[in-house]
């Protein structure tokens, strides 16, 4: 059976991050001159040799993104269910060591939350939750998906990995996406912010993508949390992951998100602080490198960051979310798993994608598939 | 005329519905390119919602309605999205696409074979995208597919007919209009399928993402239409040699 972790041995994280620094402004040239890349132009993308070329990226991945995804917009929003959690993670706001009232909706809950959520308009939903595997495990995501599923064309989760029949048997139900994001890829790293919880089990987090190809999933989404680590190396990695992927499970959607600790998220200290320049700097690389992935940005960023990515290589795009579980029906949102930063109602945003001259998607699935 | 099943086109450019700024403009462009097919995705209409924004900008005469089953990963789920398709929106006509393949998009040619049995036997019109593939087609038209649509290059990619070799051989060889799709870029692409003899071309990507997608859309029906006037007013013989001499045979008139 094939695993991205076989690949992920002969990876050493030293000799990348040089390899990456060493890129010089002949690498970036060569890269950009290219018409299909690979992993080394990748890095020479995401390297500091690349930062005088951020204008020529940013043109290259804008015409690339609509050739292939059109001058549209993808819209979701998520719809936290849960924020129990049995792990400690160092950068969250559910972490189980954090004091804040914990709640889990119940099934009057969820429908209240559905309602207010299709009076957004809303048709593509992400439901997230903690890892409580009691309470919150594979039975209460069945019981949720067949309450959801008549509501909305597309459902992701954004939960604890689970177990390939598992899987199974939510897609059966009708899962679409999954996201799994193994927040860093140097292991005593991960380590270090997972202290506690089944989530210290790197190899668990590493290969549940191959569990989800395995399960047949429609689309999978993968990302570092910024911050943790070097950003660079670890953005190599995880683009050696969808590669992998990609070659191997090659009926399934890919997608890749960007989230970026804020420097003083849960007081821990970052490791690297990645500015609005990098950010775009990874976004149009991932683009240039990867034509067809799914890039996909959250209300984490900042209103006027939000505005200018939209032409830059960003396909789905969330807004007016909510982190604390039953926040939309109640209107409050105090249980924040991190901060949001654009707070713009939906209607105020989408009239900034329309007059960027792009047409906001909400529905691109039906349910006749799965 | 170019005839298809039970109807008659005057347009010979066909066209997609996506990637377009905003569903008036799409509507602007879509009529600008005279086009009279039009094909959009069963994924992207709510076809319970009669006040759907993208069939409301759909509604005119000229334009017929090619649903797709664009998304679906084999025969089975086609069947199921081409028979909701046909219950909502009134047509048996169908852009039957199975890529099991979300990168490339490339067609599935066993399960599209498969579908295409079992929808004709149903009552459909059935239009199969399929890679330029002259067996594949002959196979598909074998079975009753109302045409063939075979592509230029891959979807979305611009890049104009790189498989002329198979598509020649198949516009030799086909008994059922041949539709080029995917991969048209420009209007000289679909002047080009048009003089090598394609009965028509769908064109998508390359109206809704110019920067006038209006003049774009007439820009592609000129196209088209000087291509087949060119293929039916017969193109001189290209040669890139000059044939002064015929060292071979002129011994015969020695």
């Amino acid at each position: 059976m094939s695993y991205f972790k076989n690949r992920f041995e002969t990876l050493n994280w030293d000799e990348i991050k040089t390899s990456i620094y060493n890129k010089t402004a002949v690498d970036v040239e060569r890269a950009l001159g290219k018409t299909k890349r690979d992993l080394e132009d990748f890095k020479a993308l995401i390297s500091p040799a690349a930062e005088p070329y951020l204008e020529q990226m940013a043109q290259l991945s804008h015409a690339i993104t609509q050739k292939r995804f059109g001058k549209t917009m993808q819209l979701y929003i998520p719809m936290y269910l849960s924020n129990e959690c049995q792990n400690i993670c160092t950068y969250c706001g559910f972490s189980m060591n954090i004091d804040i009232a914990r709640k889990t909706l119940s099934e009057e809950e969820i429908l209240a939350e559905v309602a207010a959520i299709k009076k957004m308009g809303y048709d593509h939903i992400l439901i997230v939750t903690g890892e409580a595997n009691k309470t919150v495990g594979i039975e209460y995501f069945k019981k949720a998906i067949r309450l959801i599923k008549p509501h909305f064309s597309s459902i992701s989760i954004e939960v604890q990995p689970l177990k390939q029949e598992e899987y199974e048997e939510l897609i059966a139900e009708g899962l679409n996406t999954v996201l799994v994001y193994q927040e860093t890829y140097d292991e005593s790293d991960y380590k270090k912010h997972h202290p506690k919880g089944r989530k210290s089990n790197f190899d668990w987090r590493l290969d549940t993508p191959d569990r989800l190809g395995k399960a047949g999933i429609h689309k999978m989404g993968l990302g570092v949390l910024i911050g943790l680590e070097d950003w660079r190396t670890d953005s190599f990695f995880c683009a050696e992951h969808l590669n992998y992927l990609e070659k191997t499970y090659w009926q399934t959607k890919y997608s890749i998100s960007f989230p970026r600790l804020r420097p003083c998220a849960n007081g821990i200290e970052l490791k690297s602080i990645m500015t609005d320049k990098e950010l775009v700097q990874l976004i149009c690389a991932y683009r240039l490198l990867n034509e067809e992935v799914e890039l996909s940005m959250s209300t984490r960023e900042s209103d006027t960051f939000r505005d200018h990515v939209i032409k830059l290589g960003i396909t789905s795009i969330s807004c007016d979310s909510k982190t604390d579980p039953g926040g939309y029906a109640s209107g409050q949102d105090n249980l924040e798993q991190f901060e949001i930063s654009d707070h713009r109602p939906t209607d105020e945003f989408i009239n900034v994608i329309k007059k960027q001259g792009y047409e906001p998607v909400w529905k691109d699935w039906d349910h006749s598939l799965q | 005329m170019l005839k298809i099943a039970d109807k008659t086109f005057t347009s010979r450019l066909f066209t997609g519905t996506g990637k377009f700024s905003s569903n008036s403009l799409m509507e602007q462009a879509l009529l600008a390119s005279g086009s009279e097919l039009v094909t959009m995705a069963l994924k992207r209409v709510d076809i319970n919602d009669d006040q759907d924004d993208i069939l409301k900008h759909l509604n005119h005469p000229q334009f017929n309605l090619l649903p797709n089953t664009s998304g679906v990963r084999n025969a089975k789920e086609a069947v199921f999205a081409a028979q909701l398709a046909r219950e909502a929106l009134e047509t048996n006509w169908l852009k039957l696409e199975i890529h099991p393949d979300p990168k490339y998009l490339l067609p599935d040619p066993i399960e599209t074979l498969k579908a295409a049995e079992e929808l004709v036997k149903d009552g459909f019109i059935v239009l199969p995208y399929v890679n330029a593939d002259p067996v594949l087609c002959k196979r598909l038209e074998e079975v009753g597919t109302a045409a063939v649509m075979p592509l230029g290059s891959p979807i979305g990619s611009n890049k104009g007919l790189e498989t002329r070799a198979m598509l020649e051989i198949i516009i030799d060889q086909a008994k059922v209009p041949v539709v080029v799709d995917a991969g048209i870029g420009a209007p000289s692409h679909a002047a080009f399928a048009m003089e090598l003899g394609a009965d028509a071309v769908l064109v998508n990507t390359a109206i809704a993402v110019a920067d006038n997608p209006i003049a774009m859309g007439e820009a592609f029906k000129m196209a088209v239409q000087a291509g087949r006037m060119a293929f039916e007013a017969k193109l001189g013989r290209q040669s890139e040699q000059a044939e002064a001499s015929s060292p071979l045979t002129s011994f015969l008139n020695e």
